[in-house]
């Protein structure tokens, strides 16, 4: 494509396919949206679906609304939030210790390799008992959950990283000298650094769901438990109310978490590339 | 001689921490811990016999029905979708939304729209592991390289044709990337909504253990789920590898570069 | 051959009927943010039947568009390209397409036996019949001793080998190719125009063979048509009149390869700086000065 690539890089973006593209692209999305709430409106509405089951859109985003300006809902994302951030920097503390130590040495990656594979996939709901039993409805039961799952993660990911790493420039390091603390700060942790934020941005959500999950069916502090009350006393346009606030959440979540990784990995990069130069 | 040292490098570390149970229970049980003797009998007198008929097989066979329509609903709405922009730019911000949306949460809509029944936990387990294969498919199929397309086309590949030869096998890698995922989230809701709907299968017995503190019944009912993931993992990850064999061979033969 | 070079602009066409390949008018212009790019002006000329012709010219010509075009795989802005007197709307089914980038050409997960059947399968052809072109097809190009390998697994010359094998299996009438050198060595490159020339003669099909190397469309060529810098038109359409049996060394070698490299370069020069063919007039016929 050497020739139509030259002219078109002069000039700008060229759109191959007009019928599509005199639309922009976000405006469909939008449509997409409204399409979706205006079938969530009728549906109960002109009762194909049972309104007490499924109330209209209207009525759940007017919920939700009033929602915002209550303590009491501010407080419930709060929590959930804290159970999410405790958790979350707990395992990946945890993961980036063990990684490294593990990582670094081949003895140790051979050792533990079918240990990790034997643990990592039992599903962290599997300790929702154990939880219940160690510390009841209250914030450790989350932790305990959101620290076992995401742990994994970003485990896998450091060990990835880790793995990377260019053997030349490691004896490279050695050879001239270079301390533990050194090697791993020069080094190992420029390679690993994209995957570890891979592996944050994966238990991000990770976390989250978890959250929800022991607030939800253990009744720990949080959006999840509001849930489970607003289910149990029948309040279902408030129920969907904050099922959607969770949503909403959720995506707060994942593009924080794009904006985090790019900014780390574009410090990342000019930080190599001042180190190669 | 190889194959011991490997043998051996397998069970070093889980041997060393069984025997590390052993020794720290050897005073007897403590509430929270049983004994590893006590375990393995508990096991074997709870799930090996009518509990594996009635709560275990059955919820298995929910899981994987739930996968199963997962993955083929997915992988069809994703092929539907991926190929058409306008599809793609419409339907985009909804399902992102539905993916960051922790599954679990559908629980209690699905128990009110479907009712509490094996159908609903089908549902439930069908609508949170549908959206990575889903969003996988879009992706793989969005990310198809042009000058296959152009190839196709000017072969004269077109329709149903043009899918089964070249846009699903291109967009595989990615496709199986989101069935992992997926596996995971089933599970998950497969143990979550029997624990809070339902009044039979694995995660149902496990809360009812705990609820009367049977602690050892209760961990060997970890110990189950944990093999199931662990199967589980073990089935996909050989499913992938022989799916993948192309793929395997291309990366290694680029990384070798 | 019994073609006239079309007055100013335009390349040698053939009386009604006897072009295979007809290129009329072809004009492209592509839609952008900043406004309409001309890449393709008037691009006018014929392909006769079992011909090999090059098409040669600076870097932004549009070379890859005029040949996307003639495959059907850009809709021209207007005028028209007509295969055996028939309009071509979409990939028409007599045309094969070998592209430059292989590796993105052939599909990975398929095996090199495979990747060459695949554009049969899908047309219907019986399983007998199939592996019979197949066969026949990697035989012609050198490739019979790894059917069952994949292409990643081998060195870049021999994956478009494969793509040739593809094109050659599908018996076209037409085959295009574009730049499908560039991406490969020089000694390998050597070893695939030849191996592009001894099928050519072998099948007889038509060959139109996009390049920027200016030896290789000499040496390859019947005939090469210059192309102008964009909005492109035909700068020149001059014919090789170098002997039918052509040799890397010996053919490369001789006075009249030399003069018309030296030409060909010279207009290629010459449009880079922007000369259109109103402005330079050069044609250069079958004998030297």
């Amino acid at each position: 494509m050497s020739s139509s690539s030259v002219v078109r890089a002069k000039v700008g973006k060229a759109k191959r396919n007009p019928s599509s593209s005199r639309v922009p692209y976000g405006l469909w999305g939008v449509v997409g949206i409204v399409v979706f709430l205006g079938i969530w409106e009728l549906l109960p509405i002109t009762g194909i679906v049972k309104a007490a089951y499924l109330p209209p859109a209207s009525e759940v985003l007017g919920t939700l609304f009033m929602d915002f300006t209550l303590t009491a809902f501010w407080v419930a994302v709060g929590e959930t939030l804290l159970a999410w951030f405790l958790g979350l920097a707990m395992a990946v503390l945890l993961a980036l210790v063990v990684g490294l130590i593990i990582g670094m040495s081949s003895f140790l990656r051979r050792a533990t390799n079918s240990t990790i594979e034997f643990l990592r996939p039992i599903p962290s709901v599997a300790l929702i008992p154990l939880a219940v039993l160690l510390f009841g409805t209250k914030i450790e039961s989350s932790l305990m959950l959101i620290v076992y799952a995401c742990f994994w993660q970003v485990l896998i990911q450091v060990l990835y990283g880790v793995a990377d790493v260019d053997n030349v420039a490691m004896q490279t390091a050695r050879s001239y000298g270079f301390s533990r603390v050194q090697q791993i700060r020069d080094v190992i942790f420029p390679t690993m650094l994209p995957y570890l934020m891979t592996g944050i941005r994966l238990g991000a959500a990770v976390a989250l769901i978890l959250a929800i999950t022991a607030e939800l069916i253990i009744g720990s502090p949080g959006l999840g438990k509001e849930i489970q009350l607003a289910q149990s006393g029948g309040a279902i346009a408030g129920m969907y109310a904050l099922i959607v606030a969770t949503g909403l959440l959720g995506v707060a979540i994942n593009a924080c978490m794009r904006v985090v990784e790019k900014r780390a990995l574009s410090w990342h990069a000019s930080v190599r590339g001042e180190n190669v130069a | 001689m190889k194959t011991l040292k490997s043998l051996a490098f397998v069970l070093v570390l889980p041997v060393l921490l069984v025997l590390w149970w052993a020794v720290a229970t050897l005073g007897g049980a403590s509430f929270f811990v049983p004994t590893p003797v006590d375990l393995v009998s508990t096991f074997v007198q709870t799930w090996v016999g009518e509990r594996m008929f009635t709560d275990v097989l059955p919820s298995i066979q929910r899981l994987v029905f739930g996968v199963l329509g997962a993955i083929v609903l997915g992988v069809m709405l994703g092929l539907i979708v991926g190929m058409n922009r306008t599809a793609r730019a419409i339907t985009e911000p909804v399902f992102e939304f539905f993916r960051a949306l922790p599954p679990p949460v559908l629980i209690p809509v699905l128990m009110l729209l479907v009712g509490i029944n094996d159908g609903m936990k089908i549902a439930v387990i069908i609508s949170g592991a549908i959206w990575p294969v889903l969003l996988n498919t879009i992706e793989g199929v969005r990310a198809i390289d042009p000058v296959q397309n152009e190839t196709s086309r000017s072969y004269g590949i077109s329709g149903f044709s043009r899918i089964r030869y070249q846009v699903l096998p291109s967009a595989t890698p990615t496709i199986m990337a989101g069935v992992r995922q997926c596996l995971s989230i089933g599970l998950i809701l497969m143990v979550i909504s029997e624990m809070f709907a339902s009044s039979s299968g694995l995660g149902f017995a496990i809360v009812q253990f705990q609820r009367s503190f049977a602690v050892p019944e209760m961990w060997s009912g970890i110990v189950v789920l944990g093999l199931i993931g662990v199967i589980m993992s073990f089935i996909f990850q050989w499913i992938e590898r022989r799916v993948l064999r192309w793929y395997n061979g291309l990366k290694e033969v680029e990384n070798a570069v | 051959m019994l073609s006239s070079q079309n007055g100013t602009t335009g390349g040698r066409t053939l009386p009604e009927g006897e072009a295979l390949l007809s290129v009329r008018g072809l004009k492209k212009v592509y839609r952008t943010d900043g406004g309409d790019i001309e890449a393709v002006r008037d691009l006018t000329f014929d392909l006769g039947h079992g011909e090999l012709v090059c098409l040669v010219g600076p870097s932004g010509s549009g070379k890859t568009t005029l040949l996307k075009c003639i495959a059907g795989l850009l809709g021209a802005t207007s005028g028209e390209v007509l295969l055996d007197g028939q309009k071509v709307t979409g990939p028409p089914k007599k045309m094969a397409v070998v592209f430059q980038e292989y590796g993105r050409s052939l599909f990975p997960w398929l095996r090199v036996a495979d990747n060459v059947e695949l554009p049969l399968k899908n047309a219907g052809v019986p399983k007998a019949e199939r592996k019979k072109l197949v066969d026949e097809a990697l035989e012609a190009v050198g490739l019979s001793h790894v059917p069952k390998s994949y292409p990643w697994q081998l060195s870049g010359g021999m994956q478009q080998r494969v793509a040739i094998a593809r094109a050659v299996a599908y018996q076209p009438e037409v085959l295009l190719m574009d730049e499908p050198f560039a991406a490969v060595d020089a000694q390998t490159r050597a070893d695939l125009e030849d191996l592009i020339r001894n099928v050519w003669k072998k099948l007889g099909v038509t060959v139109l063979f996009v390049t920027h190397d200016i030896d290789e469309s000499i040496y390859l060529g019947q005939r090469v048509i210059i192309l102008s810098s964009s909005p492109t038109v035909v700068q020149e359409d001059i014919i090789i009149d170098l002997p039918a049996e052509r040799d890397q060394l010996e053919t490369r070698s001789l006075p009249r390869f030399t003069e018309l490299r030296h030409h060909v370069y010279a207009e290629i020069q010459k449009a880079k700086q922007g000369h259109r063919p109103e402005e330079a007039k050069t044609k250069f016929l079958t004998n030297p000065k």
